[in-house]
């Protein structure tokens, strides 16, 4: 019963981060169909921030994060405005070639800026665990989880019950209609880019304590995120969310209960079953794509 | 004008006195090394290791008349690019021999293109047995295999108290990690020690807790754990996370090097199997080649605990340089014939091969040290 109770609380903070991460690639999906393979190197970007921060020039580690969703805020717009906005781009396959070009630039970049070799962030907390009788977890792992938690709520509220939120829902359903109402469509593109970058860095900068930055940590992010995506159907804010909860959950328990050398198969192989009965995703309407 | 002109006429003639004179090209030595990717720190230390070496034999006055030049490839952590890195080095830079490839996986990766083009390779770090029993004539390896590092932890079991009796196994998933458990399995069975449970987990994945969960209730008092550095310091740190209560010991030479600078929680106690204690260079065989090895390293300024790996590639560039010296050649045959003859004072002690594998097709294997040291709070120990 303890190890089951263990193995909940490990799956609800990695989660809590793979949520943060599959809802910034699925808005910028939903809202300007631009498959951002991109996402994993502004993950990395976080990461590289808050170490940077809180190494070099000695910024405390809470406000490191809030520097990395700035700059991954920053980056991200200036993807959309440099890059996307050309009046030319109607392919999605056009788009797709960008994105892979300026997460290969991202990730040499990286590589060229902090050597390959791995980096731990310190952090304030105790390295001492939080032990609750035979279940035990870092002080660390907590606080990603409340931020994590806390950044999803904010988020959710900011869509749903905010002006602008509204103008984003708007612009996700029809693009035209919103334009014809009013809506100021780039604008939207604009913020909704800056967003979801802004998620994926956060991302970046609460795990890389937990773990270690390295300039290849995006690879394996990215192929998450895609894989949270699709399972929760692509451009689904709350598939995201979930489908996030449940990549972990299936990681977690098949890690242990069946075995630790498929751990990474177990969710793909979950996606597979998914995509052969119900192709959409598990929380998204059936639309065509393309 | 004529100023600038004779500024740079002084500057070439400056340039040309402070370079020694070479008879002839530089003799290339090729280095494939995992300098990005999984177990990229590895790869970095190994390197500097060989650079070292290259400086040192360049210093003395090169190898016959000629100055060494390392081709350094960064095989990026992957088998697939280790066989590119391999091809790249033999037929555009045409080196004669190579160092690599650090994983046991890239090296086997590597080992069929050995062959193809006939290139000896001094294997500095792998340890699956399955390298030298393939049969492949071109392979040289001055690393212990997991066997050899079985039984030399076997000598060692008296030092641990509590005594071990039962023993769980974490290993990275590849041909590395999982014949390190094998061979570990195989020695605690036959000094009757009881087998827990046998994890294992792929080279790329950060988040270890699942495995450590499930290690939890086993009722073992001893984890081993077989990776890279990046993989041994987020194993050690989650296991202390989650309270784990076995003792951890780690094997296959490697250092969780950024533990000394962020230790995890206070008290907490891991072995080390390394092949060359930098804390304790005076314990090696040769304390003076060890102790210069130490000193260069600084002046280099590398990190420290690197030098727990950085010396593979110092030994593995001077066991080269020695077959090369005594061949009186730089033809991959001629240096491969040298190799078996080869008598090296290295870091880790003496260096010469004996014949492993099938017969007519033997491979070159090393029987080197290996030393146990202790980390606790940051400090390391021998033990």
């Amino acid at each position: 019963m303890d190890q089951i109770l263990q193995h909940v609380i490990n799956a609800m903070v990695l989660g809590s981060t793979y949520a943060l991460l599959g809802i910034g690639l699925t808005i910028i999906f939903g809202i300007m169909r631009v498959v951002n393979f991109a996402h994993g190197e502004l993950y990395t970007l976080g990461a590289y921030t808050a170490y940077g921060m809180v190494t070099l020039i000695n910024l405390d580690f809470f406000s490191s994060i809030l520097v990395a969703a700035l700059i991954g805020m920053l980056i991200g717009a200036l993807i959309e405005y440099v890059f996307l906005r050309r009046k030319d781009l109607k392919n999605i396959d056009e788009v797709m070639l960008i994105m892979i070009g300026i997460m290969i630039i991202m990730q040499n970049l990286e590589l060229m800026i902090w050597g390959g070799v791995a980096k731990i962030i310190p952090t304030p907390f105790s390295q001492d665990p939080i032990s609750m009788g035979a279940i035990a977890i870092s002080p660390t792992r907590v606080f990603v989880f409340c931020i994590s938690a806390v950044l999803l709520v904010i988020f959710y509220l900011g869509i749903e019950r905010t002006r602008f939120g509204l103008a984003i829902r708007a612009t996700f359903q029809d693009q035209d209609a919103a334009r014809i109402v009013g809506v100021n469509v780039k604008r939207i593109y604009t913020v909704t880019f800056a967003l979801g970058s802004a998620m994926a860095a956060v991302a970046g900068a609460l795990l890389a304590p937990m773990f270690v930055a390295t300039p290849l940590m995006g690879d394996l992010a990215s192929l998450k995120a895609f894989a949270i995506v699709i399972l929760g159907g692509l451009g689904s804010l709350g598939g995201a969310a979930l489908g996030g909860f449940l990549l972990a959950f299936i990681e977690e328990f098949g890690a242990s209960y069946i075995s630790s050398a498929y751990r990474d198969a177990f969710g793909f192989l979950v996606i597979i079953v998914v995509m052969l009965f119900r192709p959409q995703g598990l929380f998204a309407a059936k639309e065509r794509v393309g | 004008m004529a100023i600038s002109k004779r500024y740079l006429a002084s500057l070439l003639v400056g340039t040309l006195a402070a370079t020694p004179v070479w008879a002839a090209d530089p003799i290339k030595i090729g280095v494939s090394q995992p300098l990005t990717g999984a177990v990229a720190a590895s790869g970095n230390y190994v390197t500097n290791g060989a650079r070292i070496a290259a400086a040192e034999i360049n210093e003395k006055g090169g190898l016959l008349g000629r100055e060494v030049e390392l081709i350094i490839e960064d095989n990026k952590s992957n088998p697939r690019e280790a066989v590119n890195a391999a091809e790249k080095l033999i037929l555009s830079d045409k080196v004669p021999v190579i160092m690599g490839a650090w994983s046991s996986t890239y090296t086997l990766a590597t080992m069929p293109k050995l062959e193809e083009y006939g290139v000896p390779m001094v294997v500095e770090t792998s340890s699956s047995s399955k390298i030298t029993k393939a049969g492949n004539p071109w392979i040289f390896r001055i690393a212990p295999t997991s066997a050899m590092e079985a039984q030399a932890f076997a000598k060692k079991l008296d030092n641990f108290d509590p005594p071990i009796k039962k023993v769980d196994f974490l290993s990275v998933n590849n041909d590395w990690g999982l014949g390190a458990s094998q061979e570990f399995e195989k020695m605690f069975k036959a000094n009757g020690i009881e087998i827990g449970r046998k994890e294992t987990v792929s080279p790329d994945t950060v988040d270890l807790s699942a495995q450590l969960s499930a290690l939890k209730g086993t009722g073992s008092d001893t984890l081993i754990m077989t990776s890279g550095v990046e993989q041994l310091t987020l194993g050690i740190r989650q296991a202390a996370d989650q309270r784990l209560s076995q003792r951890i010991v780690t094997t296959g030479g490697s250092f969780p090097e950024p533990l000394l600078e962020s230790p995890g929680p206070k008290g907490y106690t891991s072995s080390h199997l390394l092949f060359f204690s930098p804390w304790t260079p005076e314990s090696s065989v040769y304390p003076d080649i060890a102790g210069a090895f130490v000193d260069a390293w600084a002046e280099a300024g590398y990190s420290f605990p690197g030098l727990s790996e950085g010396f593979r590639g110092y030994d593995g560039i001077m066991t080269i340089a020695a077959a090369i010296e005594n061949a009186g050649s730089t033809e991959p045959d001629a240096i491969r014939e040298a190799l078996w003859d080869v008598q090296v004072k290295g870091v880790n002690g003496d260096i010469s091969f004996f014949k492993d594998g099938p017969e007519g097709k033997e491979s070159g294997q090393n029987e080197p040290n290996v030393y146990v040291v202790q980390l606790k709070d940051g400090e390391v120990s021998a033990q």
